[in-house]
């Protein structure tokens, strides 16, 4: 287990004296207990590029299903019943389609069937930024690429741009998704729900890692295996997410392509 | 000059009124679309544009084929074209207003619109197709205008004037190079990631533009005094004729890297909609017309027989704007999209009310082309008397 160090503690009592939080507080909020701490590399709000790593060999079905209901629940994304209109920011996709072009007939076993957990890359060189004519989609500095949907014109440019498929649009209005399949909408009346014609998808949870939190489906994930998923700070060599990827084999989805994904795949 | 388009005959007048209900019923089902959402189209989240995108990129391409007469007039002196450049010029600006309104109905939030002007990004190619687009219609506007006027006075037009000419010129082959920007930078789209695309798409504007405007020529002279003139229709045949070769060239340097290299991601697109993928193939009838028709205009504009002969020449240039309007209007937009970043097949196919709506679109321009042609021909007519 990798347990929380000089600098992450140092920068943790540093943020919660800025929001003005007791020590102990702080720490139950900001890193809560110490076997979640190993997990993640606080405080959540002072990343540089975030980054996500998903461990294949302790992710299964349940699980994914389990992170995409945490987060479709969290940020109100709703079943339309529909693959026409359908809405996704993190979804389920067999391996010949998660990594076109890397598919073999050999492919070892333990893949075979088996689906991956996709999500938006937040590219270092993300193409949909590029595209976007209204900068309604951007590039934070911690590296989220962010989507402003008061902004957002409907263009369609970022989805013909992202060669990861990790763009929804809202063909009719959201709020309108069928009551049968969607019992509790809107599931987070915490959480803002979309109007119809703007793009959205993953946004690495930024309001909750301004929080303090995890991003929905990595807490979910973990809540059930730990460091299934492990989410942190891609820039700092000590961060969690360096040292399992130092440790362990990763791919990542087209990397060829020069957009530089930023979610990892353990194989 | 305007009031020249509000005396016509009762012919002219039952045409505008047919145009105006093929209009209003275009604006009555985007009215619906504005209501319910994009998700009255065929468009998902796989094919997330459409015939919309495909007839913006299309008309761009008829505008910017203004040029091919306005070029051979200024720059090279070829008097015979004197007597067509204004036509050129207001079938550019339909053409231009057309994409306008083929981009507004695409767009998921139109009242937003203006964020592209109040929130600009300099590395969209949007934004700068945006710019192209509007000042080379105020271009043509402009020039087609005052050249207009200055012929009804019997003068000669301003000399600023000739300055608009020569930036129009470059500017012609810049909205039709920037459109294809739109496409071809985009990674993980195999089917547009083609250096040649820009080219791809001239060749193809340059074919099928003076295609258009040589069976206009026609029908202004079947319906009015006005004679756009043999000699005129002859080389704009000839202008047809070698853009057709190049854009059909173009098509085929793009067959062979992709089916010679055999790399898997730029053979699919060809493969769909040529022979289908993965038992989905709505697409291969319309490629396979497009190409037919590709072989029967090359086959007409070549033989200088049937490229001269005017009843033969109307067939080439029908089958020319069948050809592109396939290729470009539908093909070159859907394949792109399919197969998708998963390497899976979604199809697309437009509804109803989104052909309703482009129909609407299409009238509007029918509409803004009658009404300046009229006008033009008035003009003319009156100078001849």
């Amino acid at each position: 287990m990798m347990a929380m160090d000089r600098r992450q503690f140092l920068k943790i009592a540093g943020l919660s004296a800025l929001l003005g939080l007791g020590g102990k507080t702080a720490f139950q909020w900001l890193a809560p207990g110490e076997a979640e701490a190993t997990l993640q590399q606080a405080p959540m709000i002072a990343g540089k590029k975030w980054g996500m790593a998903l461990d294949l060999n302790l992710l299964d079905e349940e699980i994914m299903s389990k992170c995409i209901q945490a987060c479709h629940s969290y940020y109100n994304v709703p079943n339309i019943g529909n693959p026409k209109e359908e809405l996704k920011w993190i979804w389920k996709e067999t391996y010949e389609h998660s990594f076109p072009g890397q598919e073999n007939e050999f492919l070892a076993e333990k893949f075979h069937g088996r689906h991956f957990l996709l999500l938006c890359n937040h590219c270092t060189n993300p193409p949909c930024c590029r595209a976007c004519p209204t900068k309604a989609t951007w590039k934070r500095e911690d590296g989220i690429v962010m989507m402003d949907m008061h902004r957002c014109i409907g263009c369609r440019f970022c989805m013909a741009a992202c060669p990861f498929g990790a763009r929804s649009f809202n063909w009719g209005d959201p709020r309108l998704a069928p009551k049968a399949l969607n019992p509790n909408f809107p599931t987070n009346p915490e959480m803002p729900t979309r109007s119809k014609g703007v793009v959205e998808k993953c946004q690495f949870c930024a309001e909750r890692l301004a929080k303090g939190q995890m991003p929905a489906c990595v807490e979910a994930a973990n809540k059930i295996k730990p460091n299934a998923m492990v989410f942190g700070d891609l820039d700092v060599s000590d961060s969690n997410i360096r040292k399992l990827l130092r440790s362990r084999y990763s791919i990542r989805r087209k990397p060829e392509l020069g957009t530089g994904p930023n979610v990892y795949y353990i194989l | 000059m305007l009031d020249k388009a509000l005396k016509g005959s009762p012919t002219y007048w039952g045409w505008i009124v047919l145009l105006l209900a093929v209009v209003g019923a275009g604006f009555m089902t985007y009215l619906y679309q504005f209501q319910e959402g994009l998700k009255i189209t065929g468009m998902s989240r796989d094919v997330s544009w459409g015939l919309y995108i495909g007839q913006l990129t299309y008309f761009v391409g008829v505008a910017a084929s203004g040029v091919m007469v306005v070029l051979p007039y200024y720059l090279h002196d070829y008097k015979a074209f004197g007597r067509i450049t204004i036509l050129g010029e207001f079938l550019a600006i339909a053409s231009i207003i057309m994409c306008g309104l083929f981009v507004m109905v695409d767009l998921g939030n139109l009242p937003r619109m203006l964020n592209i002007i109040l929130y600009p990004n300099p590395t969209s190619i949007l934004f700068y197709d945006m710019i192209v687009l509007n000042v080379y219609m105020l271009l043509n506007l402009v020039i087609g205008w005052n050249v207009l006027s200055a012929e009804k006075k019997g003068m000669s037009y301003p000399k600023w004037v000739k300055v608009l000419i020569y930036i129009s010129i470059p500017w012609a082959f810049s909205i039709h190079t920037v459109t294809a920007f739109l496409y071809a930078g985009l990674p993980g789209r195999h089917y547009w990631l083609t250096a040649i695309m820009a080219a791809r798409f001239l060749s193809s504007a340059f074919c099928s533009g003076p295609a258009i405007l040589i069976l206009l020529c026609f029908i202004v002279r079947k319906f009015t005094k006005f004679d756009p003139g043999k000699e005129q229709i002859r080389t704009l045949g000839s202008i047809v004729a070698y853009a057709m070769i190049l854009n059909v060239f173009f098509f085929l340097l793009e067959l062979f890297t992709a089916f010679y290299s055999q790399i898997p991601g730029h053979m699919h697109p060809f493969v769909y909609l040529f022979s289908g993928l993965e038992g989905h193939a709505k697409l291969v009838p319309w490629m396979w017309t497009a190409a037919c028709f590709a072989v029967l205009s090359l086959l007409l504009l070549i033989v200088p027989a049937s490229r001269r002969n005017e009843n033969t020449l109307i067939l080439a240039c029908l089958s020319v704007f069948i050809c592109t309007w396939i290729d470009k209007g539908l093909g070159l937009v859907i394949g792109g999209f399919i197969p998708n970043p998963f390497e899976k097949v979604f199809e697309y196919w437009p509804t109803l009310p989104e052909m309703v709506i482009s129909v609407g679109i299409w009238g509007t321009g029918i509409l803004v082309i009658t009404v300046l042609y009229k006008i033009t021909v008035s003009v003319k007519e009156e100078v001849a008397a």
